[in-house]
């Protein structure tokens, strides 16, 4: 029998503002335990949460991208459960009433556009973490993560394989950061993929009994994981088994997912309103003045860069997989006005040099100005193609203009006639064999006069110029 | 007269005019304390030494003329309102030992004020109770009556004023624990609007209910402390912004004209009689005012107790969730894992009455029993608010006993939960609705036991109940007695 895969994926994302979504600590990663910790952080008696507006704009950012409806009024609702990294002993979530619901976004899959469907999108507050000494068996808990604000973004069952959910993933993971308000950093956890998966007999409309599956902090894992999961289920439904709805965790190490909890032990979480905070009223007015801040988007930019630029799909796929780099192009293509060669030098040298060395483009100090520039001066002969390699990697280094660099380095084109004439009479003098043969018919021997000619001239003589006087001056 | 039986607006003329100071009015109060506290308790921390600090300073800043209006007068607090560096233990075991690193911001208005602080008082646990008997640190009694309670949760705050331990005192009010023990010690005791105070840094039993008031001696201290805790405070979601006038301007502008709402669902069977008299009397009294007493109906009144009894204990299920022993207060020793941890601190560290809380508001919040519980609670508890908005219609304020008995024995009640439930029966539908309430002293029973009157306005119309109470305290002609220690 052929089975299908059903699989809908919950998406947890850590939101970039300064402070946590319930007090004024800090929200950066990386400090000393219990270093962004106050009483509210601690769940000490008495403290009550007051909640960040920022928190509700970068919801309603991804809900306006993701084609949500936002619900004008939302409440905050407790989940109940014990845990020590859990200070209040319930996490402020939300339940009944989400803000934002029934959105999707398009996917494409083997050329094909594919409809995902979101079911809601809503607000909490991040758990703690704990740190386990296993020499001196003893268990620390650090809250600097307690109240960090995370989105979850739960879709519809509509994805019917690893790789469709991975690619889902992936666009859900690119509108974040271009929207600005994840960095996406999968394993510092800023980004982090629950998935739920049952398989059917293909043709069926049923579902399958589902397991949920966690811990799977990359892309790479989560499609792994998907496929081991969907062919485990498929193993037990073909040996005539029952697949049971239990809780999963991915193991990196062994490539399996092995059984955490069952149905049993799932937690009862006693959702209720939280008598804290009050409901969160949101105007068609706040919605439009967050619609207005909305960048355009991975999708709408690639229709348009291949429709602007007339660059190819591909490329334009390339140049869009992150906004900064889409802006750097653009940024180029406007001061030179040369879509194509413009991407061939970003999509080529640039992203090789910044790939090597790990590097994303915010940080590359070769502005698009000087690529800009860089473009101009080989379109109006002052370089060569082969020297702006030279010069562009200058560039990418030093972050010095092209000019400068060609100036220093002596680079300017060679495009002074009577100066190659007489570059060219030494070469062919100093030759007499070459000469010879090629005025024999072997018409190969001119490659070697021209390497002779960019050899004295140390690649700066005018290809072209060079081409066009040596024929004359080997003719005789 | 001694020091410490004034009220805060005597006080306040005497030190103003140089007749006395902080340093005498708290030594008086310290020396009463010393007479009386062994036989009352009404402290769970007393603060002897801060106090005569506090009080120096006090009056240096009189001779500056810069006195406030708390400035050298001795107030205490409910021991669930947080105290910087001073512990805050909710009654309970398991907080016996925790100090908040912050105050709570009715604390920074009373120190802004000049508040003396002279301690922390008793109460029930977790301000679940009516008697103050669940208290892990003992009991409080009655000043009228050792051998009874004197109404919880907040007794302490209750007793100390009653027993002139203290000026005035801070309490809180989730179902009557600030009316109820004001009723059954004689003294004046406001539960504001939900909103009008901030409950930041108040240690929460049932948040949507909690909220903190005043204890003094008479009408016009309450409303003098009132103008102190009250406003906005943006570190509280739900406190509320609006205007704060001035209470004390409405101490005597009368009721000449007003309508005044007796509902008929107060006068119940099982209201003691000696009780019902005295407030059938007060209905004179205020007639006698000029204002009308008319019949008005709160046809949800009968659900009130279950309604109550279903969201106070699911919120208190959630709000005392964190007490697990891993951050702060109790924790149980030697465990061998987490669960062993949580389940032993929790035992252990928790008494009965809120174990039972927990227990019903776990179950009120599970899943498959939510919709039938909780969510209809919270159904009912907007028809119960509906019923006030209704009422209020057609009459200023609305006027009922505050309980329906006097103080009873301790013990009486300690083993049926549902008899000490109904002696909440007229506050708690208060606290659903969100309105404030005043009790007042009304008279005493044969036994000499005090009762009280309550009254109960609209959301944010305080001063309603400022300018009736005053009205009635002024002219109900009951002989001030103070109880015999």
């Amino acid at each position: 029998m052929e089975y299908e895969a059903v699989i809908g994926l919950e998406v947890h994302a850590q939101l970039l503002t300064d402070s946590k979504i319930f007090c004024g600590c800090s929200t950066r990663f990386g400090a000393a335990p219990n270093a962004n910790a106050c009483p509210i952080c601690l769940g000490m008696p008495g403290v009550l949460p007051v909640l960040n507006r920022k928190v509700v704009e970068f919801m309603m950012k991804m809900a306006l991208a993701t084609n949500c409806s936002i619900n004008g009024q939302n409440v905050f609702a407790r989940k109940n459960y014990f845990y020590p990294d859990l200070p209040k002993g319930y996490q402020i979530s939300q339940y009944a009433q989400p803000p934002a619901e029934h959105g999707h976004i398009d996917i494409e899959i083997n050329g094909d556009k594919k409809r995902i469907g979101i079911t809601r999108i809503h607000m909490e507050e991040d758990a703690g973490k704990l740190v386990h000494d296993e020499v001196n068996p003893s268990s620390y808990v650090d809250v600097n993560r307690c109240g960090v604000p995370l989105i979850e973004i739960v879709s519809e069952p509509d994805l019917r394989s690893a790789e469709e959910a991975a690619t889902y993933l992936r666009r859900l993971h690119e509108i974040l950061v271009y929207l600005e308000i994840c960095d996406g950093n999968m394993q510092e956890g800023s980004f982090r993929c629950d998935a739920n998966v049952s398989i059917r007999p293909k043709g069926t409309e049923p579902f399958g009994t589902r397991a949920e599956l966690k811990n799977m902090n990359s892309f790479r894992n989560v499609q792994r994981a998907l496929e081991y999961e969907i062919k485990r289920q498929q193993y037990i439904l073909e040996g005539g088994g029952q697949v049971i709805q239990e809780t999963r965790l991915w193991d990196d190490s062994q490539g399996v997912t092995l059984s955490m909890r069952g149905k049993e032990e799932a937690h009862d979480y006693r959702y209720f309103p939280d008598p804290d905070l009050v409901p969160i009223e949101i105007s068609d007015g706040w919605i439009e003045d967050v619609r207005k801040t909305l960048p355009e988007l991975p999708l709408e930019k690639r229709e348009r860069f291949i429709r602007d630029h007339g660059i190819p799909t591909y490329d334009a796929g390339v140049l869009t997989s992150n906004r900064a780099l889409a802006d750097y192009y653009e940024e180029a293509v406007r001061l030179c006005g040369k879509p194509k060669i413009v991407s061939n030098w970003v999509m080529g040298d640039l992203l090789r040099f910044l790939n090597e060395e790990k590097r994303d483009i915010r940080e590359c100090i070769l502005k698009p100005s000087d690529l800009a520039e860089m473009i101009n001066l080989i379109e109006n002969r002052t370089i060569s193609g082969k020297i702006a390699k030279e010069v562009f990697e200058d560039m990418y280094r030093t972050g010095k203009a092209p000019r400068r660099i060609i100036d220093e380095k002596g680079l300017v084109q060679i495009t002074d006639e009577e100066a190659l004439k007489k570059t060219i009479g030494e070469i062919i003098t100093a030759n007499p064999a070459q000469l010879e043969q090629y005025r024999a018919g072997k018409e190969k021997v001119f490659g070697f006069f021209v390497g002779q000619v960019m050899k004295v001239t140390k690649g700066k003589a005018n290809p072209a110029l060079v081409n066009e006087l040596l024929k004359k001056m080997l003719a005789g | 007269m001694e020091l410490h039986q004034l009220t805060i607006h005597e006080l306040q003329k005497k030190l103003r005019g140089g007749d006395t100071t902080s340093v005498d009015v708290v030594e008086s109060v310290i020396r009463r304390i010393d007479a009386v506290e062994d036989r009352i308790h009404s402290y769970i921390t007393l603060m002897k030494d801060s106090a005569r600090e506090e009080a120096r300073r006090a009056d240096e800043e009189i001779r500056k003329g810069n006195a406030r209006p708390l400035t050298g007068i001795p107030i205490a607090v409910k021991d669930l309102i947080c105290t910087k560096g001073i512990r805050t233990t909710c009654g309970s075991k398991i907080l016996s030992n925790f100090i908040p690193p912050y105050d709570a911001t009715v604390v920074e208005k009373l120190r802004d004020a000049g508040a003396v602080f002279i301690g922390k008082t008793n109460m029930d646990e977790f301000a679940m109770g009516s008697s103050t008997e669940t208290s892990h640190f003992g009991v409080t009694r009655n000043p009228w009556d050792l051998d009874r309670i004197p109404g919880g949760s907040s007794g302490g705050s209750a007793t100390a004023v009653a027993a002139d331990e203290c000026i005035a005192s801070l309490g809180s009010d989730t179902g009557g624990s600030i009316r109820q023990p004001a009723a059954l010690c004689d003294v004046v005791g406001m539960k504001p609007t939900y909103g009008r105070v901030s409950r930041y840094g108040l240690v929460a039993f049932a948040s949507s209910l909690d909220q903190i008031g005043p204890f003094t001696k008479d009408v016009e201290d309450c409303a003098i402390l009132l103008n102190v805790i009250s406003g906005y405070d943006p570190r509280e979601s739900t406190s509320v912004q609006v205007e704060v006038p001035d209470f004390t301007s409405f101490l005597s502008e009368g009721i000449e004209g007003w309508t005044v709402g007796i509902p008929k669902e107060y006068f119940i069977e099982g209201i003691d009689p000696e009780v019902e008299a005295a407030v059938r009397k007060a209905i004179g009294v205020i007639e006698g005012l000029g204002a009308r007493c008319v019949d008005v109906s709160l046809p949800h009144t009968e659900y009130c107790l279950a309604v109550y009894y279903i969201i106070a204990p699911a919120e208190a299920s959630s709000n005392l969730a964190r007490y697990d022993g891993v951050k702060y207060g109790y924790r149980s020793k030697d465990c061998r894992d987490l669960m062993e941890m949580y389940k032993r601190t929790r035992s252990e560290g928790f008494g009965m009455e809120v174990k039972r809380r927990i227990m019903l508001g776990t179950y009120a919040l599970s899943s498959g029993y939510y919709d039938a519980y909780y969510k209809k609670a919270s159904q009912v508890r907007a028809l119960i608010k509906r019923d006030f908005d209704e009422a209020f219609q057609s009459c200023d304020v609305i006027m009922t006993p505050t309980s329906p008995t006097p103080a009873f024995r301790i013990g009486e009640k300690m083993d049926d939960p549902l008899q000490m439930y109904l002696s909440d029966i007229f506050t708690i539908s208060t606290n659903l609705a969100g309105i404030p309430g005043v009790s007042v002293p009304c008279g005493y029973t044969a036994g000499g036991l005090p009762i009280g009157l309550q009254f109960l306005a609209a959301h944010f119309a305080e001063e309603k109940l400022i300018r009736i109470a005053s009205a009635y305290e002024k002219h109900s002609k009951i002989e001030k007695r103070r109880p015999n220690l």
